[in-house]
C-alpha cells in the first residue's frame, strides 16, 4: 500500500471550500475530511495555507513531438507540466508530421502514458492540416479523441468548417479552432495598431479572429456541432463568444495568460519572445479578459504553450516562429489576474481543472489508453489527480530553470505571486516542495 | 528623447530631440568641406574597423556609407549577404557574432526585417550600430540627409549657411510627404526629423497608402493633393515600393500617377521657389515625371551628395564620440 496525506489544506472541490485533510491510497482519493487519522507510512504534506483541489488540465500544449523533440518531447512537456500542476494536458496535433492520423495519435498515446501525467490528444480536422480534405476523424474518435483542430491555423473554408461540424456532430466531438482568418492576418507579425504602425511590423488585425468567431458561431448555429474557440484575445470575441453560449449553442472558449497579462506594447523591443498567434492585443483587451475571468465567464484558460528552439527565436521579429512557454507559469498568472489575495479559490480551480476537464471530456477507461478521471470533486475512489497550490509562495522565472526543453518565456525575471507546491496524477506523487519528486 | 548620438547607436530617429538632430547636420557642415578638397580624406576614425553588413541589396546606400567610413579613414569590412537568414539557415545572432569575431568597432547594417538593427544591438553591446534601413520601420541617415537638403538649400537662399541657422529654418516650414506612406521608412524617418525641428509635415496618398492609424502620426493628411501642393515649401516624394507589395495597394501605376504623381503638369503650378525632393531610386514615370526629376527645382542628386557628409558625421558622432562629452 502506498498512501499520501494533505494535511490541513483548503480543500476546493466545488462545494464551500474547507479545511481538511485528504487521504490517498493506491493511487484513489480514500478519504475527505476535517481531519484524518493517516495509516502508518503514509507520506505526510504538510498543506497548510494552501489550496487543495483537482489538477489542472490543459487544454492546449505543443508538445512538438514528433518533429521537434529539440524544442519540447512529450517527457519534457509532461514534466514541465507537472511543475506548473497540470494531471493531464492535451497536445496539439500541429507537429511534423501533423497527428491526422490513428497512427500517429497512437505513438502520441502511447508516449504519454509512460510519462506520469495523462496526456491527451487533439487529432488534426484535415489532412495534413493543409484545409482541404477532413481528416479520419471517426478513426481517431474510436481512439478516445475528443478534440480535433487544426492549431496553428485555423480552417479557412467556411464549407469545409461546415462539413467538419456535420461529420463531427454524431461522433460526440467537439472542434476547436484558431480563430483568425489568414487572408487577412496572414503578412502580420504583431497586433495591428499604433504600436505596429510605428515599429513598421505589418500587423495581424483583432478583425482577422473576430470575423472567423462570428463565422463559426453562425456555423455552429446551422449545423448544430460543437465549437471550442482557443486562445481568444479580443474583447468583441470573447462578447461574441459569451452571447452565443448565453443562446445555448454549444460552444465554449478558453483564454491564454499571455492574452491576459501582456499587451502589444511589449512587441516595441522587436524582442520575437512576445510574438504570438493570435497576438497580443490592447490593454483595453487585456482588461476586458481579465474581467471575464473575474466574472466566471470564461469556460477555460489554457496556456498555448509553445517551445521554439533558441535559434529560431533569434531571428528577426518578423521571421520567428510565433509562440511562448506556459506551463509553468499558467497558474501563477491566473491567480494574480483573479486579483491575488482576494481572488476566488472555486474561480481558480473552474478555470484551471474543472473547465478544460469538462471541455477534453477525458473519460475513464478510454480505449487503448487508460486516462483517469480529471477535475472532479474529491470523491472517494476516483482517481487521485491532485494539485497542492501555494498562493503565498513568491518567486521569480528564471529561464534557465524551467524543465521545458525550450526557455521561451516573456517572463524571465518576472516577479510571480503563487506557486504549486504539489501535484498527484495518476495517484503518485509526481511534484513535492514545488520540485519534481 | 536622447540629446546627442555620441558614443550611441543610431536606430531610428524617433526618439532624437531637436538638439541631437541639429548637432548632426552641423556636424556634417564641416565634413561637405572635406569632400570637396583634392585630397578627401580626414584621420577621425584612422584604426577603426567599420563592417558594412547588408541583408538586402542596395547600391547607393552602401556605396555611400562605405564613402563616408573611408573618408574618415576607418578601414571598412564589406559584406553583402543579400539572402535572408532564414534560407541561409543561420540566425541574425551568428552572423553577427562572426563579423564581431573578426573586431569591428561599428556596423552599419540594412536588413529587410523591421527592427533588426535594434536586435543586433543588444547581441553586440560593445559595437555602435547604425541603422542603414530595417524593414519598414527606419532609415535614420536619409531622414537626417533630407533634413541637411533642405536646410542647406534656404540658407543658401538667404546667403547664410545652414550652420547659422541651426533649426531655425524649420519654424513654420511646410513639408508634403507624397505616396506609400504605409510601406516606407524614408517616411517614418523624415516625419520624425521634420516634426523635431519644428516643420509642419502635411502627407498626400490614396488611403490604402496610408498607414492604418494616421491619426496618431504627428503630421496632418491632405483632402486634396492639388492643394496639398499649393501649401508646401518642399515636396517629398517617395517610391512606390513596388517590391514590398504596395503595387496590390493601388489599382494600376497608372492611376497612382494620376491622382499622387507629380507629373509635370503639376509640377509646372508649383511655385518656382518649392524644393522637389526623392530619396531613389526613383520610378520615372510612376510617382515622379522624368523631365521633373531633372528640374532645377528637384534636389535629388545633391540628396545623394549629401549622404557622404551626413554618414561621415553619424560614424564620427557614434564611433568616436563618447556619452560623457566631446569625441575623443
Amino acid at each position: 500500500m502506498t498512501a499520501f496525506i494533505l494535511r490541513q489544506g483548503l480543500i476546493v472541490d466545488g462545494a464551500t471550500p474547507q479545511v481538511g485533510d485528504v487521504l490517498v491510497v493506491d493511487g484513489l482519493v480514500a478519504a475527505v475530511g476535517t481531519r484524518i487519522d493517516a495509516p502508518n507510512g503514509a507520506h505526510e504534506i504538510d498543506a497548510t495555507g494552501c489550496w487543495v483541489g483537482p489538477g489542472f488540465v490543459d487544454l492546449h500544449t505543443h508538445l512538438r513531438e514528433p518533429g521537434r523533440e529539440e524544442a519540447e518531447t512529450i517527457e519534457s512537456g509532461a514534466l514541465a507540466g507537472a511543475l506548473g500542476g497540470y494531471s493531464a494536458l492535451v497536445a496539439m496535433p500541429n507537429t511534423e508530421p501533423a497527428l491526422d492520423n490513428v497512427a500517429l495519435v497512437s505513438y502520441v498515446l502511447d508516449r504519454g502514458a509512460r510519462t506520469p501525467i495523462d496526456i491527451a490528444v487533439a487529432g488534426a480536422i484535415t489532412q495534413g492540416r493543409r484545409g482541404e480534405m477532413l481528416a479520419p476523424i471517426a478513426e481517431m474518435a474510436a481512439l478516445g479523441v475528443r478534440l480535433f483542430t487544426d492549431d496553428g491555423v485555423g480552417v479557412q473554408d467556411p464549407s469545409l468548417m461546415r462539413r467538419a461540424l456535420t461529420y463531427a456532430k454524431p461522433l460526440g466531438v467537439r472542434l476547436a479552432q484558431h480563430c483568425e482568418d489568414e487572408l487577412l492576418a496572414g503578412a502580420g507579425s504583431m497586433n495591428e495598431g499604433a504600436v505596429s504602425s510605428r515599429l513598421g511590423l505589418v500587423g495581424r488585425p483583432a478583425l482577422a479572429e473576430e470575423l472567423m468567431v462570428l463565422r463559426d458561431i453562425e456555423l455552429v448555429r446551422l449545423t448544430g456541432g460543437a465549437v471550442h474557440f482557443l486562445h481568444l484575445s479580443t474583447q468583441r470575441s470573447v462578447a461574441m463568444a459569451i452571447a452565443a453560449r448565453g443562446e445555448g449553442l454549444p460552444v465554449t472558449f478558453e483564454v491564454a495568460p499571455h492574452h491576459f497579462t501582456l499587451d502589444e506594447t511589449s512587441c516595441a523591443t522587436f524582442d520575437s519572445m512576445f510574438k504570438v498567434h493570435p497576438p497580443l492585443r490592447t490593454l483595453r483587451d487585456v482588461a476586458a479578459l481579465r474581467a471575464a475571468l473575474v466574472s466566471g465567464d470564461v469556460d477555460a484558460v489554457a496556456t498555448d504553450h509553445a517551445p521554439h528552439a533558441p535559434q529560431l527565436k533569434d531571428l528577426p521579429f518578423d521571421e520567428a516562429p510565433a509562440g511562448m512557454l506556459g506551463l509553468e507559469h499558467a497558474a501563477s498568472l491566473t491567480y494574480e489576474a483573479l486579483g491575488a489575495e482576494s481572488s476566488d479559490p472555486t474561480t481558480f480551480f473552474q478555470l484551471l481543472s474543472r473547465g478544460p476537464a469538462r471541455i477534453a471530456q477525458l473519460r475513464h477507461g478510454d480505449h487503448r489508453v487508460r486516462h483517469s478521471a480529471q477535475g472532479g470533486a474529491l470523491n472517494p475512489g476516483d482517481d487521485a489527480n491532485l494539485v497542492v497550490f501555494d498562493p503565498r509562495q513568491r518567486w521569480t522565472v528564471r529561464r534557465e530553470d524551467l524543465a521545458s526543453r525550450s526557455t521561451n518565456t516573456p517572463y524571465d525575471a518576472r516577479a510571480m505571486t503563487g506557486k504549486v507546491r504539489a501535484t498527484l496524477a495518476r495517484g503518485r506523487l509526481v511534484v513535492d516542495q514545488g520540485e519534481l519528486a | 528623447m536622447i540629446d546627442s548620438i555620441r558614443g550611441d547607436n543610431l536606430l531610428s530617429l524617433n526618439d532624437l530631440s531637436r538638439e541631437a538632430i541639429v548637432e548632426v547636420l552641423d556636424t556634417a557642415e564641416s565634413f561637405v568641406e572635406v569632400n570637396q578638397r583634392s585630397i578627401k580624406k580626414v584621420p577621425a576614425l584612422k584604426g577603426r574597423v567599420v563592417a558594412s553588413l547588408f541583408f538586402e541589396e542596395s547600391t547607393r546606400t552602401r556605396l555611400s556609407f562605405e564613402t563616408a567610413a573611408k573618408r574618415l579613414s576607418a578601414d571598412v569590412l564589406s559584406l553583402a549577404v543579400a539572402s535572408s537568414s532564414v534560407k541561409k539557415g543561420e540566425s541574425l545572432r551568428d552572423t553577427i557574432a562572426t563579423i564581431d569575431a573578426l573586431g569591428i568597432d561599428a556596423v552599419v547594417m540594412r536588413h529587410q526585417s523591421s527592427g533588426a538593427a535594434l536586435q543586433v544591438s543588444r547581441y553586440v553591446p560593445h559595437v555602435r550600430v547604425i541603422n542603414a534601413g530595417d524593414g519598414l520601420h527606419q532609415h535614420p541617415t536619409q531622414g537626417l540627409l533630407d533634413a541637411f537638403t533642405i536646410r542647406q538649400a534656404l540658407a543658401e537662399r538667404r546667403g547664410t549657411t545652414g550652420l547659422e541657422t541651426g533649426a531655425a529654418l524649420f519654424a513654420n516650414l511646410h513639408i508634403l510627404i507624397v505616396g506609400d506612406i504605409r510601406h516606407s521608412r524614408v517616411a517614418r524617418s523624415d516625419i520624425a526629423a521634420y516634426v523635431a525641428l519644428g516643420a509642419q509635415v502635411r502627407v498626400a496618398a490614396p488611403g490604402t497608402l496610408l498607414p492604418e492609424d494616421i491619426e496618431n502620426w504627428p503630421v496632418s493628411v491632405a483632402d486634396d493633393f492639388d492643394e496639398a501642393l499649393e501649401w508646401a515649401d518642399v515636396v517629398g516624394l517617395l517610391r512606390l515600393q513596388r517590391e514590398r507589395g504596395s503595387g496590390s495597394f493601388v489599382p494600376s501605376l497608372g492611376e497612382f500617377t494620376q491622382t499622387h504623381g507629380l507629373t509635370f503638369e503639376r509640377a509646372r503650378r508649383l511655385r518656382p521657389e518649392v524644393l522637389i525632393m526623392h530619396p531613389g531610386p526613383m520610378n520615372r514615370g510612376v510617382e515622379i515625371d522624368s523631365r521633373v526629376a531633372d528640374l532645377p527645382a528637384a534636389v535629388i542628386e545633391r540628396q545623394v551628395t549629401n549622404g557622404v557628409p551626413i554618414r561621415m558625421a553619424v560614424l564620427y558622432l557614434t564611433v568616436a564620440g563618447s556619452k560623457e562629452g566631446s569625441p575623443k
